[in-house]
């Protein structure tokens, strides 16, 4: 065992990557749910995104090209759930679950051919001098794009929940779709607005997976990210900031197991392995106290009697 | 203009009609799928929906249809009693691994007695080693009202991670010269899940399917606790007044069907499976929620599909071969399926009435 050859600059760094695919999938699903629904088909979502953005990318040559493949099969995937709940009144849990065991062996069907490719590398930035600084440079200013642009999402929909008319409106769908329903909101259509924004980031989180945190295509890839991500809306009380640390802190998990096992602590390496599992669910046991701050219609579906 | 008009009572016509009508539209669109894969659609159907049942080789797959189905049935049966009362168990594949290993390990305690004891004791063991994993979430629900669907499926990765540990250490075979896995249960009388009636497919696991099939029947028609399950199910606000327990409700249905499912996998790994290996699961704790549903959550509707389920696997291994159809068309099939059910169930609970509606 050596500890002394993990270094906690690269470890942070890391971490960040680690989390990226988290944060992406969770800010959409707390999108999703702060309108009121819940889409248990963040990791079928997900996978879909990984292998759609990577086989663009493998295709066009272009790695953001594959992001934006992915953003677009995530959404894709998700018009299906939001024809099951919101049009044809299908229980959310069971759409959710279909649309899982459905996008995973689809993802297996159109990743057939890219087992064992390499996608095309994205670049990571580099700003002059800043860049260069030891220890700062690697952590905050050496990433790839995607990592700022989830950081940016992030506080986009911070404020968009918090301070514009689309969030109050958004938040009211979520908490009372009867209420909203009278003032005259479209509800059906927020929500389908809402899936389908909680598919895109789904898809790109899929996508940072296959194309810049592997970077291959296998088959179940995700292995849970995406059932992850969902318990870290609960975690992040349906805060976006609190998602963002809560992506950090398993994010952290995850790196830190990883290096233990290179670095060959005694703990059998399916132990380590199993951590980032059992922790969520410690942490789920520890905040589902305090269930006030859920969307008071999550889950109930809305149909228009008049 | 066509609108949607809730019924007054959910039509039971439709909600029999439903899975077959989802059947006929998923081949449909799996052939089309097919087609766009370059294999012969109708051939392809064929071969899934007929070849194992009247083909050529019936006679080595028809028992196939008992081997794959019994898991199907024993697990979905048992997750049918809480989805019913809306308690969530999605974890039935971690349960199953943990069945499997509890129920192989008690056995293999005491390898090679060949007591005739051994193999009612990993039964036991097998449904505890399913329960005591379901248990997890049901306490934590009950306790501290923790999502139970999170909590199970994260138990599923915990349990795989355990059962590579086990195949590597603990059950691995002294004399299998390093291979990771157990011993095979196949080759020791005393623990062996043997055909019942040679050729036939008939295992303990299949007597298991049908008797907890009649049990379930009996358990939602004529007793208390399956009212109770009905009730919260379709009234929760009248469960609460009529008295009923949710606490005792959760521990029930995770129990049961921790405990069905952990049967199925100590079945397998004492038959067909043979012994614990590190991909010993093969997603059916996942499937059997397909079944579940496509069986209109009552015991009967799932024996049915269970059976339907188990078709699906075979033929589709035999379209691999047969087609080279790839093994994921298949699993993307058996989604469509689950995806075409939920979406007709619309005509379950809605009617499709065309014009203005009338003023009230």
């Amino acid at each position: 065992m050596d500890l002394s050859a993990i270094n906690p600059v690269l470890l942070i760094a890391s971490l960040m990557v680690a989390a990226t695919p988290l944060l992406l999938a969770a800010i959409g699903e707390l999108v999703v749910e702060k309108a009121g629904v819940l889409n248990l088909g963040v990791e079928g979502m997900m996978i879909v995104g990984a292998i759609a953005g990577f086989a663009t990318a493998v295709e066009s040559g272009s790695p953001l090209l594959g992001f934006v493949a992915a953003a677009i099969a995530g959404a894709a995937l998700s018009i299906l759930f939001a024809i099951l709940t919101q049009f044809a009144q299908a229980n959310q849990v069971a759409s959710g679950l279909s649309l899982t065991l459905f996008g995973l062996g689809l993802s297996a069907l159109m990743g057939q051919s890219y087992v064992g490719i390499k996608p095309p590398q994205m670049g990571d930035i580099h700003i002059p001098v800043l860049s260069d600084l030891p220890v700062v440079g690697p952590i905050l200013f050496g990433h790839d794009i995607i990592l700022y642009f989830g950081i940016a999402l992030t506080a986009a929909v911070w404020w968009v929940l918090k301070y514009s008319r689309l969030g109050l409106v958004l938040r009211a769908v979520g908490e009372n779709h009867d209420a909203a329903h009278a003032l005259g909101y479209k509800v059906l259509k927020i929500r389908l607005a809402a899936i389908m924004f909680g598919g895109a980031c789904a898809g790109l989180g899929g996508a940072y997976i296959s194309l810049i945190r592997v970077p291959q295509w296998t088959e179940g890839m995700t292995a849970g990210i995406g059932w992850i991500a969902l318990a870290l809306v609960v975690f992040a009380s349906w805060k976006p900031w609190r998602a963002l640390l809560g992506a950090y802190l398993f994010g952290g998990v995850t790196v830190v197991q990883l290096n233990l096992q290179a670095a060959g602590v005694a703990i059998p390496v399916e132990y380590l392995a199993m951590s980032p599992y059992l922790i969520t669910i410690i942490v789920l046991v520890i905040l589902s106290a305090d269930k006030s701050s859920a969307p008071a219609s999550l889950g109930r579906n809305f149909h228009a009697s008049r | 203009m066509i609108r949607l008009e809730k019924r007054p009572q959910p039509s039971r016509a439709w909600s029999m009609a439903t899975p077959l009508v989802a059947v006929i539209a998923t081949m449909i669109v799996g052939g089309l799928l097919f087609a766009a894969l370059g294999k012969p659609p109708v051939e392809a159907i064929r071969t899934i929906f007929w070849e194992p049942l009247f083909g050529e080789f019936s006679f080595y797959y028809r028992p196939q249809l008992l081997v794959k189905g019994a898991p199907l049935v024993l697990i979905a049966i048992g997750l049918s009693l809480g989805f019913r009362a809306g308690i969530w168990n999605i974890g039935a594949e971690g349960q199953y691994i943990m069945g499997a290993i509890f129920g192989a390990g008690a056995g293999l305690a005491f390898y090679p007695s060949e007591s005739f004891l051994i193999f009612p004791f990993m039964v036991l063991a097998g449904a505890f080693g399913g329960w005591i994993w379901a248990m997890i979430p049901a306490i934590l629900k009950t306790r501290f009202g923790t999502n139970e669907i999170l909590v199970s499926l994260m138990l599923v990765y915990v349990a795989e991670q355990f059962l590579a540990s086990v195949s590597l250490g603990l059950l691995k075979n002294p004399e299998g010269f390093g291979f990771p896995g157990s011993r095979n249960l196949q080759s020791w009388d005393a623990a062996h899940n043997a055909e019942l009636l040679t050729g036939t497919g008939m295992h303990w696991g299949v007597v298991a399917a049908l008797i907890a099939v009649i049990f379930a029947y009996v358990l939602l028609n004529r007793h208390m606790t399956g009212y109770h399950i009905r009730l919260t199910g379709e009234a929760p606000r009248a469960a609460k007044f009529a008295g009923v327990n949710p606490t005792r409700l959760v521990l029930f249905c995770l129990g049961t069907s921790g405990a069905l499912a952990g049967l199925a996998g100590l079945f397998e790994v004492s038959g067909p499976s043979g012994q614990i290996s590190i991909d010993f699961n093969v997603g059916y704790g996942f499937t059997a929620i397909i079944v579940a549903f496509l069986g209109r959550l009552h015991p009967v509707g799932i024996l049915l599909a269970g059976g339907l389920m188990a078709l699906t696997y075979i033929g589709g291994d035999i379209a691999q071969s047969n087609l080279q159809l790839p093994a994921a068309a298949i699993q993307v099939f058996q989604g469509m399926l689950l995806f075409f059910l939920l979406a007709f169930d619309l005509l379950t609970n809605f009617r499709i009435a065309i014009g203005k509606p009338e003023v009230a």
